[in-house]
């Protein structure tokens, strides 16, 4: 990724040519990674070891998944639009990129809720089972780190609005794109695993 | 007249409470550590009079019944680990260290900075507050390990042990706060001229502990998280009933646990690798042997967890391969090591408080260093695990990088954090007392081992049958009151100097680093302009020099190319 003018971030001393604020996200989403990668490779390794946990995937709402990840996935898009607005210094049409995909966030934490609600009136419920205590555990951090990116944006969005820390746009993006990443690896290993 | 970041008058809240100065930050870090050091230090008192004499209550405490004797344990080991070693290592050298050394004038993330104290602060709180519920602190190990941690038919249902997991939890948060911070400064923020091969060992010890940190801590967040709902939500993630496995619980610990040690040894090192050539006016041998064992340890350190799990019940086949690693990560610690000894050979040696203890520190870890081997060999692990001999190699090993070390770094740097010396008559006194008393106190339990005395027993009478017990553990509580009796001269020293010590210049000690050609203590925004530096740290008596020391931002007058 080059620092294109109108993203640099103001006075600031760097002594490899990286902007110090993009490797600090960076160095932010490798911790995050060996937590999600925790989990997740401790969730894989139980599933090989009960392959009957195919059994209680099928409980999953699959076509919510499914739409929840064109979603996320349609929500990283705008946000690099976003990002190239800003690039471009068209800080009104970046507002409405960031908008957009704060709100697309919204409807992935609607479509979730509405999953949980369903699942736990069914009666799979966390204690329900192990497949179900992992399945609750993994999306439930992903939809607390998809909570707090909303909020990143729109507090970033609302300085850049103000013309302030523009450059942060990018790194809130990044955040989000890994957001995005996680999901991708969730979706598959609890919902399609059928 | 220093340039100065803030030109308004701060208010006592913004300079002293909420200060984004990364000194003022690091003082907090170190004074909550070394408080939280008296306090795990009173608990050891408590539990080492409980074991010289089972059946008396301990002055000043009262009876200890076993369910008691596994919350001082469990809490010992806690505070020791994550409120007095990290606060104090990282938290409190490192940032008063790095910006400093690297010639800028405060961290990459200075509001960061501040709330990653403050994360911290409230931990520390949480952590306090769990002595005082209703069924006390966690009694479950500083390993809380299930199904014990996670059942409250067990362990009880109070909160101590949520409390206790909620307490290190934001200890981790605070943590990667700071590490990604340090990182990052290290990196991205050295001055002119500072490659990376000319930065003090010091700030590569703090990277390369930050770096560990960050990788091993993730697994063990999600192992707390699953911890947590087994616990309160009876999700079953560590119960067999229910299709989990509680040695997933020990893996998930000790994938962070052993690196861990390391990131707690590397600045402890740090700190012996600036004071030798000071005080022995020689560079430090094998600078570069000693970055490349120290990045080869870190890797090292992660494929070393399961030799704390040998006796687990996990498949027996781990056992050679977690063996040939655990002895050869010996190897670049070795390295390391031998280097600091080469380091001194034929130097001028300064026997100042500083060096004491940066030699007690090389002294008292070879023996911790040497039976870690053992222990980590699985055929011998397997009768001494768990026994004595283990925990006397943990304290010989965790000692002399957490006190050894601070005692060795708050004596160095002292001058500069507070503009004066630090008495040398009473550091001499806690020198020789802290290092008598701690072989007082840890040798004796090697035999206790060997004889066969499990850990973690709260009544030692049960197993007196096993050898002289009785008497090796009242020379082992001599050592530790005789340990915590040699800590007052210090107390009495860092306090009272800060009013009666002698004042210091910029430079008490003839260091090349870039922390001493500035004012004791230094101002705000450290540094008049930008630093250039021009050479590496440890020029030290070179021949072709009339001055036994060369700064690093002196202007050659002749320089040779590099």
């Amino acid at each position: 990724m080059t620092t294109v003018g109108a993203t640099a971030a103001p006075e600031s001393r760097t002594a490899t040519g990286v902007p110090t604020g993009r490797l600090g996200i960076w160095w932010f989403l490798a911790s995050e990674i060996v937590i999600f990668g925790g989990l997740i490779v401790t969730y894989v390794l139980f599933h090989l070891r009960h392959p009957e946990w195919t059994q209680d995937a099928r409980h999953t709402i699959s076509g919510a998944g499914a739409f929840n990840t064109v979603v996320l996935l349609t929500s990283s898009l705008t946000m690099v639009l976003a990002h190239a607005a800003v690039a471009r210094g068209m800080l009104v049409r970046a507002g409405r990129y960031l908008s957009l995909t704060s709100s697309l966030g919204g409807i992935f934490m609607i479509v979730k809720a509405f999953e949980y609600g369903h699942e736990i009136a069914e009666g799979f419920t966390p204690v329900k089972g192990l497949f179900w205590s992992f399945y609750y555990a993994m999306t439930g951090l992903h939809a607390l780190h998809v909570l707090g990116g909303i909020v990143a944006i729109n507090v970033i969005g609302a300085m850049m609005r103000a013309g302030k820390n523009v450059h942060r746009v990018e790194y809130v993006g990044i955040y989000w794109h890994f957001v995005d990443i996680v999901w991708i690896f969730l979706f598959p290993l609890l919902y399609l695993t059928s | 007249m220093a340039s100065s970041v803030h030109s308004e008058k701060q208010s006592f809240l913004s300079t002293y409470v909420f200060s984004t100065d990364h000194k003022m930050i690091s003082k907090q870090y170190l004074l909550t550590g070394l408080f939280m050091a008296l306090f795990g230090g009173l608990l050891a008192y408590v539990m080492r009079m409980q074991l010289a004499y089972p059946h008396s209550p301990v002055p000043g405490f009262g009876s200890v019944s076993p369910g008691v004797y596994n919350s001082l344990t469990t809490m010992h080991g806690t505070i020791m680990i994550f409120w007095v070693a990290m606060p104090v290592l990282l938290g409190g050298f490192g940032n008063f260290l790095i910006p400093l050394m690297i010639g800028t004038r405060d961290m990459a993330f200075p509001r960061l900075n501040m709330m990653s104290y403050w994360t911290f602060f409230l931990s520390t709180v949480v952590l306090i507050s769990s002595f005082f519920v209703p069924g006390g602190a966690s009694p479950v190990g500083w390993t809380a390990y299930p199904p014990l941690s996670a059942n409250p038919t067990y362990s009880g249902a109070g909160l101590g042990v949520p409390l206790w997991i909620l307490a290190v939890a934001l200890e981790f948060v605070a943590f990667l706060m700071g590490g990604i911070n340090f990182i990052v400064t290290g990196i991205n923020l050295r001055t002119t001229g500072m490659k990376l091969f000319d930065l003090p060992i010091m700030i590569w010890m703090q990277i390369t502990a930050s770096i560990i940190f960050l990788f091993s801590v993730g697994p063990l967040i999600a192992g707390a998280v699953m911890l947590l709902l087994d616990r309160t939500a009876g999700t079953g993630f560590y119960r067999p009933e229910a299709g989990g496995d509680p040695l997933l619980f020990q893996h998930l610990f000790w994938f962070f646990g052993h690196p861990e040690v390391y990131v707690i040894l590397l600045p402890g090192l740090g700190i012996v690798a600036e004071i030798l050539p000071v005080f022995s006016r020689k560079p430090i041998f094998g600078y570069r042997a000693i970055v490349w064992s120290t990045i080869v340890t870190g890797i090292l350190s992660f494929v070393v967890w399961a030799h704390h799990q040998f006796v687990s019940g996990m498949d027996p086949r781990l056992a050679m391969p977690f063996s040939i690693t655990t002895i050869l990560i010996s190897v670049p610690v070795a390295i390391t090591i031998f280097s600091f000894i080469a380091t001194l050979w034929r130097g001028s040696i300064e026997f100042a408080p500083p060096m004491m203890f940066s030699l007690g520190m090389l002294a008292v870890f070879l023996i911790g260093g040497v039976t870690g081997i053992i222990n980590g060999s699985a055929p011998a692990d397997i009768y001494v695990h768990d026994t004595y001999f283990l925990v006397a190699h943990f304290h010989y090993a965790l000692i002399p990088p957490v006190f050894f070390s601070l005692f060795a770094g708050l004596y160095f740097w002292y001058p500069k954090m507070f503009g004066r010396k630090m008495n040398d008559l009473l550091g001499h006194l806690h020198f020789w007392g802290t290092f008598i008393f701690v072989n007082v106190t840890f040798l004796p339990q090697f035999r206790m081992g060997l004889l066969g005395h499990q850990r973690r027993i709260a009544d030692p009478s049960t197993v007196y049958s096993l050898g002289d017990i009785k008497d090796l553990h009242i020379l082992s509580t001599i050592g530790a009151v005789g340990l915590l009796l040699s800590q007052i001269p210090f107390l009495v020293n860092f306090f009272g100097s800060l009013f009666f010590g002698k004042k210091v210049d910029r430079n008490p000690w003839k260091s090349n680093t870039l922390e001493w050609t500035v004012d004791s203590p230094p101002p705000h925004g450290n540094f008049p302009g930008t630093p250039i530096v021009y050479r590496g740290a440890y020029e030290y008596s070179r021949p072709d020099r009339a001055d036994d020391w060369w700064p690093q931002d002196l202007a050659p007058d002749e320089t040779r190319a590099r």
